[in-house]
């Protein structure tokens, strides 16, 4: 079976996790990894595993004949990501956007992809929005969400100075996907940070207020479970860590969410939870980009 | 009343006390308190959800009534105090902090677990922007050593905070551990001290007196002892002690004291004591706004609110990990039907 060709556009964490990540895709082939910095480590691990390691950016690769891609993952940042995204737009190669820019439509990998499949550029929310976001529209799909608010906790480690500049972004992107995408009437989200060694796995916690009367138990445990294998088809670490619980109209639901450990620790769920869901997506691209190349 | 002041005091039970209150402040009580604090010349009043602005959730508990409005009251009868809010960042954003700022809040607390001070800089910065005084907050002290106490205050005061607090979250530490504290930040930071307390070991008088010895001018306490846990400095006793060792407050200690026992006490379902819960958070290292979640924990789950309490001290939780509480409890009465059944 011939493979999608992909391209990842930044050589820090993020972008040297989706390398080890794309590795092993069956359906996904990585071309190159672009960065611009000419002594990172990230640049020089793509070059010994066989990839092209572009050190002059997005332009750089974008001009060289020889390098091509139909699918960018972009882990950037969100003010590089807004001039990527056009020159990419041009160059007519779709994007996943692992920014908070957010300049195509949030997607969460097991909820609404289907939904974008045709869109040349999609954002893929905040680390705590593809945890969380999944469990929001379990409830909702069974029992309509009057609101939904999320907590997720990470280890100091594993926030990067980005994160921690902007902390704000996640706040406010994350209460917005909650409903955009999980489907609450309104969404809340709170991120805090734990320094303690050694450092914590991602963990969060869902509450969700379901409609007066709308209340059904064993259907949103049923919902709930089935949607926990649906992420962990993509992320084996992701897991419920106690039984939801049930009180009145509100279920709480409390998750945690270990990575893979391929670039990035264990503990860091929440950016391997982010990798892996851009690679689910892009795979889900590439479906259909090769059921259309058949056809 | 003279304007001369050795200390300026914070009175923070319009904030730090709405946890001890589940978040029930309506406007009316807010208007009273804050009317009375002027009038005995207290300088700031914070007023805010206890978690700060946007705290109202399900994680901490919904405020009864809208932190904004409980704001726009107490500036309303605010004419020498100043108003203050609290904002943690990653629960709160620059929105909240700017429609606090234009309904007239002249201070903005930016408060941060004691290792995390770099997530403050962008709201630090904009609280300055909108006119405001800035505290840098480094909460749960004690889980730091006193040189990451020293990096993180100096990050405070390089993201242009006016004041960096010692926040003793917990009520954990002790006089001497606060002296070390106080007088390590006064001899690396330019910028004002500012000690705030809790009672859970019986000790934030003792711990703020140290902390104004060695240097500390920024001092918050709660009129009544209303506020998380056990409550904080007692503002009133502070200012009555104050005026016998000499130290100016400025502050009217009749009115303070009529304020407490006319106003605060009957807004109180029971008196602020150390109960055998706060007295555990002092003793474990806990945050004190877990005492009341850990006690209704406890009885939902049929365990002892003090094993719950504990379990989290060793599990270093930090501020805001609310959550933690129910699956705590929920796994000790789950280890706990085990050995029964054993």
């Amino acid at each position: 079976m011939s493979k999608v060709k992909v391209a990842v556009l930044g050589s820090g964490n993020i972008g040297t996790d989706l390398m080890v990540k794309l590795g092993r895709s069956e359906l996904l082939e990585l071309t190159a990894v672009i960065g611009i910095d000419p002594q990172s480590d990230g640049l020089r691990r793509a070059r010994e595993l066989g990839y092209a390691g572009v050190d002059t950016g997005i332009d750089g690769f974008l001009s060289d004949p020889t390098l091509e891609a139909d699918i960018v993952f972009d882990a950037t940042s969100a003010k590089a990501h807004l001039y990527n995204a056009k020159v990419l737009k041009e160059a007519g190669i779709k994007v996943i956007d692992m920014t908070p820019a957010a300049v195509g439509p949030y997607v969460c990998a097991a909820v609404n992809i289907d939904e974008h499949l045709d869109k040349d550029n999609i954002n893929l929310i905040t680390c705590g929005g593809q945890a969380t976001i999944p469990m929001v529209h379990a409830v909702n799909r069974v029992a309509p969400v009057e609101y939904a608010e999320i907590v997720a906790t990470i280890a100091s480690l594993s926030a990067g100075p980005g994160t921690r500049a902007n902390i704000d972004e996640f706040t406010e992107t994350t209460s917005l996907a909650i409903s955009k995408v999980g489907g609450a009437k309104k969404g809340k989200a709170i991120m805090i940070l734990n320094p303690a060694e050694p450092p914590i796995m991602m963990r969060d916690t869902v509450y969700t207020l379901v409609e007066e009367g709308k209340m059904d138990e064993a259907a949103i445990r049923k919902s709930i479970d089935e949607m926990a294998e649906v992420v962990q088809s993509y992320v084996p670490g992701y897991r419920l860590r106690t039984e939801p619980i049930f009180e009145g109209n509100k279920v709480t639901i409390f998750l945690e969410v270990e990575g893979a450990g391929d670039y990035l620790p264990k503990y860091a769920g929440n950016l391997d939870i982010m990798t892996s869901a851009g690679v689910k997506i892009a795979e889900a691209f590439a479906k259909k980009l090769l059921t259309k190349a058949t056809v | 009343m003279t304007n001369e002041r050795d200390i300026l005091i914070t009175e923070v039970a319009l904030r730090d006390g709405s946890h001890a209150i589940n978040h029930q402040y309506t406007v009316e009580q807010v208007l009273k308190v804050t009317k009375a604090l002027n009038d005995a010349n207290v300088p700031y009043i914070e007023v805010s959800h206890g978690d700060g602005l946007a705290g109202s959730s399900l994680q901490y508990g919904l405020s009864r009534t809208n932190e904004m409005e409980l704001i726009e009251a107490a500036v309303s009868v605010a004419d020498k105090s100043k108003i203050a809010v609290l904002l943690l960042p990653g629960i709160g954003t620059l929105h909240e902090l700017k429609e606090a700022a234009n309904l007239g809040a002249k201070m903005a607390r930016i408060a941060t677990h004691v290792t995390e001070a770099d997530v403050a800089p962008q709201h630090i910065a904009y609280a300055k922007e909108l006119g405001m005084e800035t505290v840098g907050f480094l909460m749960m002290n004690h889980m730091a050593p006193v040189s990451k106490l020293v990096e993180q205050a100096k990050l405070m005061e390089s993201y242009g905070a006016d004041t960096v607090y010692v926040v003793d979250s917990a009520g954990y530490l002790l006089p001497d551990q606060v002296r070390e504290r106080i007088r390590a930040l006064k001899q690396s930071i330019g910028v004002n001290v500012g000690f705030h307390g809790h009672n859970n070991l019986s000790l934030a008088m003792a711990n703020t007196l140290v902390a104004i010895e060695e240097g500390a001018t920024r001092i918050d306490g709660s009129v009544r002892c209303l506020g998380a846990g056990a409550g904080n400095t007692q503002t009133e006793v502070l200012v009555a002690v104050c005026e016998r060792m000499g130290i100016k407050t400025g502050v009217d200690l009749y009115k303070m004291m009529d304020l407490s026992e006319d106003i605060v006490a009957p807004l109180l379902q029971v008196p602020q004591e150390i109960t055998k819960d706060s007295l555990t958070l002092g003793y474990a290292g806990v945050y004190s706004s877990f005492a009341l979640h850990a006690k209704r924990a406890a009885t939902k789950f049929g365990v002892d609110s003090r094993d719950i309490l504990i379990e989290l001290g060793k599990r270093k939780v930090v501020g805001g990990q609310e959550d933690m509480i129910v699956e705590v409890a929920a796994e000790i009465a789950k280890n706990k039907s085990k050995i029964v059944l054993a």
